[in-house]
């Protein structure tokens, strides 16, 4: 048994583990089942209560900016219980199907966006080891991930059968696969910085100091990276201003002309589930990700976790530490959400030739001098300062600091080992005992 | 049965039925998402072999970014509502026969894999039984050799010489002249098809 809330994996916990009352003890295959389980059922409700929230903060704020007050019945004062009521009237609607639709990928393209928003959520960590799959590309597996959401909004485009969804689709295509390259660019130029694409990784880099770690302050092109990648990302949610591919005024619904019910709102939980995982990237990457960004605080957490290390079981403290920094993490990623709730509100829509030449004249060479400039930067600094950074200490101290994994368990080791080399033996490339990093895999 | 092995199956039976979707249907959007489907799941295979990055290569450059672009292409060029395709006989007689050819090359190759060394090799056991440099047995007949070649290192050469004799030579140039190739077949498509306007132009001028 090992330390589960220390940042080891669930299958380790359930590796092993015997059931009381009965005496069956869990093999491995069974725990990586159960710990798949659990995985799963707790994303799917991250995942369903991530709309529902920002669709009632995009009312509020809404409803705000237009000095109107938003929805206040359902759910007392603030009507936060809107969203519920919503999705309860969208269940019972009739899920129609359009004649001139192609059937089939009518149905099955709503579905297609949805999912790959919630893909992103397996490699999206949430606080130091809180991660479904922590692999050692994620960021790398998360851009492409994200990048199958598109393909359901053009599906949806063009088996409605409808004008307006072919031109939201083709919009809707045309945006996306110029705006997936700056994308890509501006979120290189901190992984050149920080040296991996472990994204808790990139987290746990930037602990301390707000000034001095967070990667934003990195140096000056991480800097205004963020603010590209920030506008970037906002066109890869297609939110306003560009969000051409639902244009309202222009397209009657674009994309979504045809559909209702269910399905309809399947796109925007797409949508907003897609905002948070963008807001989220952008706080790992440049925002210091679960970190407070006050050094003695973060210190203080972070020994708490170290304390863990060595230890068996449930430990509170470390949970603690990883319960405050999933709220520390979850607080950056909405008030990133709400900028760009407020940024629609205030801003006008773009023209689509507009849309496409921000992006093709101004962002690409923009993020491609900026990824330039972040190689070339430590070398500047080398030879005029003789140090790599400015603020920080240099990567390559910063990167020995222990991470808890689970302790090899010392009396039922014999039993324990053979078992493992078995496993080992069986399935070439699997974890090879206490590799200290890449063990919390799954 | 494993659930890795189950999964694996799965993948395995999405990844034929979506090939088999895109050549069986004539819808062209429909052969589109049969594309999705097959190269969404040999991505999951490589996902169960444990190679991240490679699968999500497969996902962003074959699903998110080729596939995308071949079904704006199908909204941007169709002239009706849903475009179909027919095939002649003739077509289905050389696909068929191209296509039980690489059957066929591939079924081959796999059983001459010796699968009981090959695993040896790739799980590290029985290393000291082994002699030191390079045996074709010891590699179990696998396919690895050329690809090494391909990336320019020769290990069936250069392992257990002596050091004097210096490394040989793979096929990293040719490999990279065929890249080369095809980046000017590209620039040749994109010229040709820009050029017929230019030609029009000048003739009505």
């Amino acid at each position: 048994m090992s330390a589960i809330f220390a940042a080891s994996t669930l299958v380790d916990y359930f590796d092993g583990l015997t059931i009381s009352p009965f005496g069956w003890e869990i093999n491995e295959g069974w725990a990586l089942v159960i710990a798949a389980l659990i995985h799963v059922f707790v994303l799917v409700n991250v995942f369903a209560l991530i709309p529902l929230f920002f669709i009632w903060l995009e009312r509020k704020v809404s409803g705000r900016i237009q000095d109107r007050l938003g929805p206040t019945r359902v759910g007392g004062r603030f009507g936060w219980l809107q969203g519920l009521a919503d999705g309860i009237k969208l269940i019972q609607k009739e899920d129609l199907v359009p004649k001139a639709a192609d059937s089939m990928l009518f149905r099955v393209a709503p579905y297609i966006a949805c999912i790959a928003v919630f893909g992103t959520f397996m490699v999206l960590p949430f606080s130091d080891g809180w991660v479904a799959v922590a692999a050692d590309v994620g960021l790398f597996l998360l851009v492409a991930i994200l990048s199958l959401e598109v393909l359901g909004i053009i599906l949806a485009g063009y088996c409605s059968g409808s004008k307006w969804s072919l031109y939201g689709g083709m919009r809707e295509a045309a945006q996306m696969v110029s705006y997936e390259i700056p994308l890509a660019i501006c979120a290189l130029v901190p992984i050149v910085a920080v040296g991996t694409l472990n994204l808790g990784e990139i987290s746990r880099m930037q602990s301390g100091w707000f000034f001095s770690n967070w990667l934003i302050f990195n140096n000056p092109f991480t800097f205004i990276a963020f603010f590209v990648y920030f506008t970037v990302a906002t066109a890869g949610c297609k939110r306003a201003p560009f969000d051409l591919a639902e244009a309202e005024s222009e397209l009657v619904g674009g994309f979504h002309t045809e559909y209702s019910g269910m399905r309809w709102s399947f796109f925007f939980m797409a949508e907003y589930a897609a905002m948070f995982v963008v807001s989220g990237v952008a706080a790992i990457l440049f925002l210091g990700g679960w970190h407070t960004g006050i050094g003695w605080i973060d210190q203080a957490f972070d020994s708490l976790r170290i304390s863990a290390a060595g230890q068996d079981g449930f430990v509170l403290s470390c949970y603690f530490a990883n319960v405050i920094g999933m709220v520390v993490f979850v607080i950056k990623a909405s008030l990133l959400v709400f900028v760009q709730i407020w940024v629609r509100w205030t801003l006008p829509r773009l023209r689509i030739d507009q849309v496409m030449m921000t992006c093709l004249k101004y962002l690409i060479p923009i993020s491609c001098f900026l990824f330039l400039g972040a190689v070339l930067w430590p070398i500047l600094l080398l030879s005029t300062l003789d140090r790599t950074t400015v603020f920080s200490e240099p990567l390559g101290e910063k990167v020995p600091r222990r991470q808890p994994v689970a302790s090899v368990p010392a009396p039922s080791a014999n039993q324990d080992v053979t078992h493992r080399q078995n496993s080992i033996s069986d399935r070439p490339s699997q974890r090879v005992t206490a590799k200290p990093e890449g063990d919390d895999r799954r | 049965m494993t659930g890795e092995r189950f999964l694996f199956l799965l993948f395995a039976l999405a990844t034929c039925g979506g090939a088999l979707g895109v050549v069986i249907s004539q819808n062209v959007v429909r052969m589109a998402f049969s594309l999705v489907i097959a190269l969404g799941s040999t991505s999951g295979l490589f996902f169960l072999l444990h190679a991240d990055f490679v699968a999500a290569t497969q996902l962003l450059i074959y699903v998110g970014g080729t596939l995308v672009l071949l079904i704006f292409g199908i909204m941007l060029t169709a002239s009706g509502p849903y475009v179909r395709i027919k095939t002649s006989p003739a077509d289905l007689f050389l696909a068929a026969g191209v296509g039980f050819l690489v059957l066929f090359m591939i079924v081959g190759t796999v059983m001459d894999v010796d699968w009981e060394q090959a695993s040896i090799k790739l799980t590290g056991r029985a290393i000291a039984e082994k002699p030191i440099g390079y045996n074709e047995l010891g590699q179990g007949n696998t396919a690895r050799t050329i690809a090494l070649g391909l990336i320019g290192s020769r290990p069936d050469k250069d392992l257990g010489q002596p050091a004097e004799k210096g490394l040989s030579t793979g096929y990293l140039l040719p490999f990279e002249i065929v890249s080369v190739h095809l980046l000017v077949v590209l620039i040749g498509a994109a010229y040709l098809a820009r050029a017929r306007r230019r030609v029009d132009s000048s003739a009505d001028s």
